[in-house]
């Protein structure tokens, strides 16, 4: 956790101007992987939320169990000790309530970051998301700003059943006045969440459980205590010429996973990695397929009114001529998720689906 | 025009009436008057405070003037309204006067206050403008929302105003973070959240409550009950009307609502419980002479001879107008000069607002975010009409 150690004054000075540039990795949008270091998405979350809490006192916490509990999924293991029951503070479950109070909170000026255990639950507080939030500085012509954080887990976990394995990005990535961000990398989870939590609106950060635990390599600049992701701007993970596979979120990581197969049969996919679905980054989306000429959008979330729909919109709008095939959309099945192991598997994308679309969107058959 | 702001500026601080010193109204004007409230106030877990509250002459001249510039506001909107130049929403608070009046008197501009929709004259309270609330309801640049947000949304953060809410029952929990915000701050200042009789059966107030007592928050809750919520009775939506008690563990205390000094002594007593107890709920017994809006008339579920009834024995204006004339601190023809005075400055105020013209085109994107970081927006012909947020 180098990152946590190098509390630098120089650090601090370049906070706030850093952020904008996004440093050092965003620079390129190749994958940085040129240092040794690995880090698991989770110690990523952890280490923004710990440096951000440092450097700002007016950043707070507040959730179920994020406290004394260390954090439903040890997401906040150790601020409380550090930060003490003032900045880290434990709700009862009442959604809406604690929803409202965080609002309220930033409405004065503070900055909170309030956590979902999962976004499930975050329906229950939802009109203080949308017309709490969201809607504020617009109603006040500029007066009430929002800087306020929504954190948690998002989309199926495993064998969770329907009501708490929805996927809500398509939902509150309709709504004018939130940000709404999905990382994948370790990378993406501590420059995105730096970003939200310095960003003077609000911001809704849909984490993946399954990702939690999973190890990524960040180069020296991501451990930098101001490092930070420009919100609405994609990364392009992969480079490729054949055909663009868009994801966000766990599917990313199966887009790579289907780029591989793809690629010991002569298809050279381009993966790009959302990051933001609100603002949507379609000038990279465009220029990926005024390249490749094909598309294929993967998302876990339900397909009707989806992610994948607007990237569809977006890029018949701005980039008719340059299709060569009809979009592909690989999306969650159109079924509340089933608890049963076999057929939970099919509620959801796997590598192949994606593998499938990318061919027919090459026009080759299996 | 400048004249006018500053009047109608003026006259929003509950400072020295400047109007009555400049009518050579003879006034020691802070010297102390003890008045009785008319009704005793009722306590839940708590003992009540006394009904013998402190007032002034100059307090009670600036209660009838702001009263009177407030009740003359509402029924100017009302007529605005049905010419048409006022659309969409209008939920008028002539009637309800005295609670915002009074707990002015007994609060700061740090204390913060957010209530629901019906806030026009809350906001007047605060030290809004007339004119920006004129044009706000007519849609206009000038307006305190600069017309983007109509006659609900109305704010005025640096008055400690949070606005103007169309959910109700909303600003509740919202009004528990403004105090969370206060305590974590050390502000030693108190969030007076106020709400309906209808909002009070809103389970999201009782999960802000339960957290607001669980942490010793300096939020004060009060119901505005008058008496209904929308078209329904209160007896008809709420098994137990006794909304002071609703809080359980938390006090409460029933107030009449209708008079301003006993709001006043009960917003004092509120705040410094607040301060040192955490919350505590105040009942304000209010009435709305207008229906729900502008679209309800307000007697299809009320007799006219209720709403009539109220209006002769309770009004809040009149019971102020019945002291200063009972302690001799002004003449009957003062006070209607000063009824005339209020409303000269309401027409001007209406004058000058229908002047502001609409807004902009481009102020449709203005605001969306705080910081946009040149996002794309559209119109509805995105091929049309597109532009990079700022």
């Amino acid at each position: 956790m180098l990152g946590i150690l190098r509390q630098t004054v120089v650090a601090k000075l370049n906070h706030a101007l850093n952020c904008e540039q996004g440093i050092g990795a965003v620079a390129l949008r190749a994958y940085s992987s040129s240092s040794a270091n690995k880090m698991t998405v989770r110690d990523a979350i952890n280490s923004a939320l710990d440096e951000e809490m440092s450097a700002d006192p007016k950043v707070f916490m507040m959730g179920e169990e994020v406290g004394e509990y260390q954090g439903a999924y040890k997401i906040t293991k150790g601020l409380l000790d550090k930060y003490g029951p003032e900045r880290v503070v434990d709700t009862p479950i009442t959604e809406a309530g604690f929803t409202g109070i965080g609002v309220g909170a930033a409405y004065h000026g503070l900055r909170p970051v309030v956590e979902f255990m999962t976004f499930n639950f975050s329906m229950q507080a939802i009109d203080h998301i949308i017309n709490s939030a969201a809607k504020s500085n617009y109603m006040s012509a500029g007066q009430i700003s929002v800087p306020i954080v929504f954190r948690g887990p998002n989309g199926a976990a495993s064998g969770v059943g329907a009501q708490h394995s929805q996927c809500y990005a398509a939902w509150f990535g309709s709504c004018p006045g939130l940000k709404v961000l999905a990382p994948y990398s370790a990378e993406d989870a501590r420059g995105l969440l730096k970003a939200a939590i310095r960003d003077p609106d609000p911001v809704v950060f849909l984490e993946n459980e399954l990702l939690y635990g999973e190890s990524f390599p960040v180069s020296a600049e991501t451990l930098d205590s101001s490092f930070c992701v420009p919100i609405g701007k994609a990364k392009i993970e992969r480079e490729g010429k054949d055909v663009t596979i868009v994801a966000y979120s766990k599917m990313v990581g199966f887009s790579l996973q289907a780029a591989d197969i793809l690629a010991k049969e002569g298809i050279n996919a381009e993966v790009i990695n959302l990051r933001s679905i609100r603002p949507l980054d379609r000038s990279a989306v465009n220029a990926s397929v005024r390249k490749t000429n094909r598309i294929v959008t993967v998302e876990e979330g339900f397909p009707q009114h989806g992610v994948g729909a607007e990237i569809c919109a977006t890029v018949v709008e701005d980039s008719f001529e340059y299709l060569d095939a009809p979009v592909e959309r690989i999306a969650g099945a159109d079924v509340p998720t089933p608890y049963a192991a076999n057929i939970e598997r099919m509620a959801f994308p796997q590598v192949e689906d994606i593998v499938r679309a990318a061919k027919r969107a090459c026009y080759r058959s299996r | 025009m400048a004249q006018l702001i500053r009047r109608a500026a003026a006259l929003n601080k509950s400072l020295p009436a400047a109007s009555f010193a400049a009518r050579g109204l003879a006034t020691a004007s802070t010297s102390s008057i003890t008045v009785e409230t008319s009704l005793p106030f009722t306590g839940h877990n708590i003992d009540p405070p006394s009904r013998s509250v402190e007032t002034s002459p100059q307090e009670l001249l600036t209660f009838f003037r702001d009263m009177a510039l407030m009740r003359r506001m509402e029924i100017a909107a009302d007529s605005l309204y049905k010419a048409k130049l006022i659309r969409g929403f209008c939920h008028l608070y002539d009637g309800q006067e005295a609670v915002c009046v009074g707990m002015e008197a007994a609060i700061n501009r740090k204390d913060c206050i957010i209530t629901a929709y019906r806030d026009h004259c809350i906001f007047l309270g605060r030290g809004g403008t007339l004119l920006e609330a004129f044009a706000e309801l007519m849609g206009r640049k000038d307006g305190c929302s600069k017309g983007k947000g109509g006659s609900m949304h109305f704010y005025k953060k640096e008055g400690g105003f949070y606005g103007g809410h169309g959910i109700v029952g909303a600003q509740v929990p919202l009004g528990c973070g403004l105090a969370f915000a206060q305590k974590y701050s050390k502000d030693e200042s108190v969030t007076f959240a106020m709400y309906g009789d209808g909002a009070a059966n809103q389970g999201q107030l009782f999960e802000a409550l339960n957290m607001a007592a669980l942490w010793d928050l300096p939020a004060i809750l009060v119901c505005e009950n008058n008496h209904y919520g929308m078209g329904t009775a209160e007896w008809r939506a709420a098994k137990s009307p006794a909304y002071y008690k609703r809080g359980d563990y938390v006090p409460g205390l029933k107030v009449d609502g209708m008079d301003a000094l006993a709001v006043k002594q009960a917003c004092k007593f509120a705040k410094e419980h607040a301060l040192k107890n955490g919350p505590i709920i105040l009942e304000m017994d209010t009435y709305r002479y207008h229906g729900h809006s502008m679209s309800d008339p307000g007697s299809t579920y009320r007799t006219r001879d209720e709403i009539s009834g109220v209006r002769q024995e309770r009004d809040p204006i009149e019971r102020i107008r019945k002291l200063v004339l009972a302690h001799d601190l002004a003449t009957e023809k003062e006070l209607k000069d000063t009824e005339k005075e209020v409303r000269k400055e309401v027409d001007e105020a209406i004058a000058q607002a229908k002047e502001s013209p609409m807004p902009d085109p481009s102020e449709l994107f203005s605001n969306v975010y705080a910081k946009g970081l040149g996002t794309e927006s559209f119109g509805a012909d995105r091929k049309e009409v597109r532009t990079v947020l700022p």
